[in-house]
C-alpha cells in the first residue's frame, strides 16, 4: 500500500518542483528554453493582462463567496425549521451545484444572458436596449457570480448538517432567558456553527480562485467582453496551451499558488480566534 | 382563532393552532418560490429545446407554442458524422475508469494513512490535506509535458491515471474520515487471528466502508462527467471527445445557426448527472455532509 503513497507524492511534488523550475526559464513547448532567472516574474508584473486577470478573479472571489454562503446559510436555516418536506427541498436545492460548473450550464447561461438572449429580449419588451448582461463589460462578471450563487446547494447541505447538530437545549435555555431571534442567531447559532462556516469559507474561496470551465465557455480566451471575464486560470491556460509559453505560464501559476496559500494561511490564523469548538475551552 | 386538530395529517404534535398551519403554508410557499427561481434555467432549457429554431428567438413565453422533437433527432446525429452515442460512450468510459481508480486507490491510501503506523505518516497526511487546497493549475503544465514526452496525449491515460494514483485528496480524506469511525478493535482482532494487511483491508474494512465507496463513486462519476479542462488539453481527435468537449466544439461550429439543436444537446448532456443524482441523492447528501461536519 505504501507504493501508492510514494506514487502520489512523486506525481504531486515532482510536477510542483518542475513547474517552479520552469517559472525561472523561458520554456516554450516547441522551441524549448533556458534559465532566465526572475525575468518571468518581472514580466508578469509589467503585463497589463495580469492586472486585468487579478482584478476579475479577486472581484469574483470577493463577491461570489460571501453572497453564495449567506444565501446557503439563509436557506439552510429556513429548511431546518420544518421537518416535513425538508429532504425534498434539500435535494432540489442541492441539484444545481452538481452541474453548475459544467459546459452545458455555461451554455445555458450564455443563452439566458448574452446579447439577444432571454433576458435581453424579455427586458426589450419593456423598452430595454442595453443588450444582454453578458455583453456588457461592467456587469458580465456579475452573471458569473450569479452562476456561482446558483450552486449554493453544496454549502447549504453542509450548513444544514451542522445546524442539525446544534443542541436544542441551548435554544430552550435562551427562550427561558427571553432571548430574541436575532440574539439566539448571533449568540448560539453562529458560534456553534463556526467550524462548519470555516470549512465552507475555506473550500469556497479556494474553489473560487480556480474557476475555469464556465469562465472559458462564457468569455473565451480573451475574457470577452473587454477582458471583463478574463479569469486568472483562463489566462494561465491561454499562455500555456495556446501561446505555448510554458515558462511564463508557470510563473503565473506559482503566483496563484502563493496567493491562495497566503489567503488560506490568513484564514487559518483568523479561525484560531474566531472558530469555536464545543467542549473545548480556550 | 380556533384550535384545529385535523385528522390524519398532523401527527402527535400538541398545540397546533391555526397560526402554526399558516406558518407552515407560508414556509412552503417561500420554499417553492425559491425553488422556482433556482430551477428556472433548467426548466427553460427543457422548453427551449422543444421550440422551433425561429420560435426560440421570437417567442419569449416559457411554454412553447408548438412542440418539435427535431432538435433531439438532430442532436443524436452528433457532429462531423460521429453519432452522439459515441460521445456518450466516451464520457462513460472515462467516468467508469475514474470510478474504479478512485475506489481502489483512495481507499487503500486512506487505510495506510488512517490505520498503519510508519515513519513520515503525519507528513504524508499533511500533504494530502495541503493538496486539497492546492490550485491544480500549478501541476497542469509539468503533467502535460510528462504525458506528451510519454506520447500519451490524445489518449485517456492522462485523464484517469491520477485517479489510480490516489491523487484525489478529497476522496482520500473522505475515506480517512470513515475509517476513523470504524472501531480499531475489529482489525486488531483480525490481526491477532493472523490476517495480513490485505486481509484486514479487504475482509474487514472494505465492507464497512461501503457508504464511502458509494459516495466517492457517485462524486467521481459526476465530476469526471463534467470535467472540461482535462479533455480540452489532452484530446485532439473528435471521435475521442467526451460530452463537455463535444458541446464546446458544437457551440463554436453550429451553435449560432442551430440554436435549438445546441439546447437539446446541452439538455442531453445534463441528463445522466441528473438521473444519477435522483437515484443516489440520499448517499450523496449524506456524503457531502460528513465531509464538512465531523462525526
Amino acid at each position: 500500500m505504501i507504493p501508492w503513497i510514494i506514487g502520489t507524492a512523486i506525481l504531486t511534488i515532482g510536477p510542483m518542483a518542475w513547474s517552479l523550475y520552469l517559472s525561472f526559464t523561458d520554456y516554450h513547448l516547441i522551441r524549448g528554453g533556458e534559465w532566465i532567472g526572475l525575468d518571468n516574474y518581472t514580466a508578469v508584473f509589467n503585463d497589463p493582462m495580469f492586472y486585468r486577470a487579478v482584478r476579475v478573479t479577486l472581484l469574483y472571489v470577493v463577491l461570489a463567496v460571501p453572497v453564495k454562503l449567506v444565501a446557503s446559510l439563509a436557506v439552510a436555516m429556513l429548511l431546518s425549521q420544518r421537518r416535513r418536506g425538508m429532504s425534498f427541498y434539500r435535494a432540489a436545492f442541492y441539484m444545481p451545484s452538481l452541474i453548475a460548473m459544467s459546459v452545458g450550464v455555461a451554455l445555458i447561461w450564455k443563452a439566458l444572458f448574452a446579447n439577444g438572449g432571454v433576458q435581453d429580449r424579455f427586458m426589450g419588451v419593456f423598452g430595454w436596449d442595453g443588450g444582454g448582461f453578458l455583453g456588457n463589460p461592467s456587469v458580465s462578471i456579475l452573471m458569473l457570480v450569479l452562476l456561482a450563487v446558483w450552486s449554493f446547494g453544496a454549502p447549504m447541505v453542509i450548513f444544514l448538517a451542522g445546524l442539525m447538530q446544534v443542541p436544542q437545549e441551548l435554544y430552550e435555555a435562551a427562550d427561558v432567558d427571553g432571548a430574541g431571534k436575532w440574539h439566539k442567531f448571533v449568540r448560539i447559532t453562529l458560534p456553534m456553527l463556526s467550524p462548519v462556516i470555516f470549512f465552507n469559507v475555506l473550500m469556497e474561496t479556494v474553489g473560487a480562485f480556480q474557476v475555469f470551465g464556465s469562465a472559458y465557455i462564457i468569455g473565451g480566451e480573451s475574457g470577452s467582453p473587454a477582458w471583463s471575464t478574463l479569469f486568472y486560470t483562463v489566462r494561465i491556460y491561454t499562455l500555456a496551451f495556446t501561446d505555448f509559453r510554458m515558462g511564463y505560464a508557470s510563473a503565473y501559476a506559482w503566483l496563484l499558488v502563493l496567493a491562495v496559500g497566503l489567503v488560506t494561511a490568513v484564514m487559518f490564523r483568523a479561525a484560531k480566534r474566531l472558530v469555536f469548538y464545543a467542549g473545548e475551552d480556550k | 382563532m380556533t384550535v384545529q386538530t385535523e385528522s390524519g395529517r398532523t401527527l402527535v404534535r400538541n398545540r397546533r393552532p391555526a397560526s402554526d398551519r399558516a406558518k407552515d403554508a407560508l414556509w412552503h410557499v417561500t420554499m417553492l418560490a425559491v425553488l422556482a427561481v433556482v430551477l428556472y434555467p433548467l426548466l427553460w432549457v427543457v422548453t427551449a429545446s422543444l421550440k422551433g429554431n425561429r420560435d426560440i428567438i421570437t417567442d419569449t413565453a416559457l411554454w412553447p407554442a408548438t412542440i418539435t422533437w427535431e432538435h433531439f433527432a438532430n442532436a443524436f446525429d452528433g457532429l462531423a458524422g460521429i453519432p452522439l452515442w459515441q460521445f456518450f460512450w466516451n464520457s462513460f468510459a472515462i467516468a467508469g475508469l475514474s470510478v474504479i481508480g478512485v475506489v481502489i486507490s483512495c481507499s487503500m491510501t486512506a487505510y495506510a494513512l488512517g490505520r498503519l503506523r510508519f515513519p513520515g505518516r503525519a507528513a504524508m497526511l499533511g500533504i494530502v490535506i495541503a493538496t486539497l487546497l492546492l490550485p491544480s493549475q500549478v501541476m497542469l503544465i509539468p503533467q502535460y509535458l510528462i504525458f506528451s514526452e510519454l506520447e500519451l496525449t490524445n489518449t485517456y491515460v492522462p485523464l484517469v491515471i491520477g485517479k489510480f494514483l490516489a491523487l484525489d485528496s478529497f476522496f482520500v480524506f473522505l475515506y480517512i474520515q470513515f475509517i476513523r469511525g470504524i472501531p480499531r478493535e475489529l482489525d486488531q482482532a483480525a490481526t491477532l487471528d493472523g490476517a495480513g494487511h490485505f486481509r484486514v483491508f479487504f475482509s474487514i474494512l472494505l465492507p464497512l466502508l461501503r457508504p464511502a465507496v458509494v459516495t466517492s463513486s457517485i462524486f467521481t462519476f459526476i465530476w469526471s462527467w463534467n470535467d472540461f479542462l482535462g479533455p480540452l488539453i489532452y484530446l485532439y481527435d473528435m471521435e475521442k471527445f467526451p460530452i463537455p468537449r463535444l458541446l464546446q466544439s458544437y457551440s463554436n461550429s453550429e451553435g449560432v445557426s442551430n440554436y435549438g439543436g445546441m439546447m437539446a444537446m446541452t439538455l442531453l448532456s445534463l441528463v445522466p448527472v441528473v438521473l444519477f443524482f435522483l437515484v443516489f441523492q440520499k448517499f450523496l447528501i449524506r456524503g457531502i455532509a460528513t465531509s464538512g461536519v465531523k462525526g
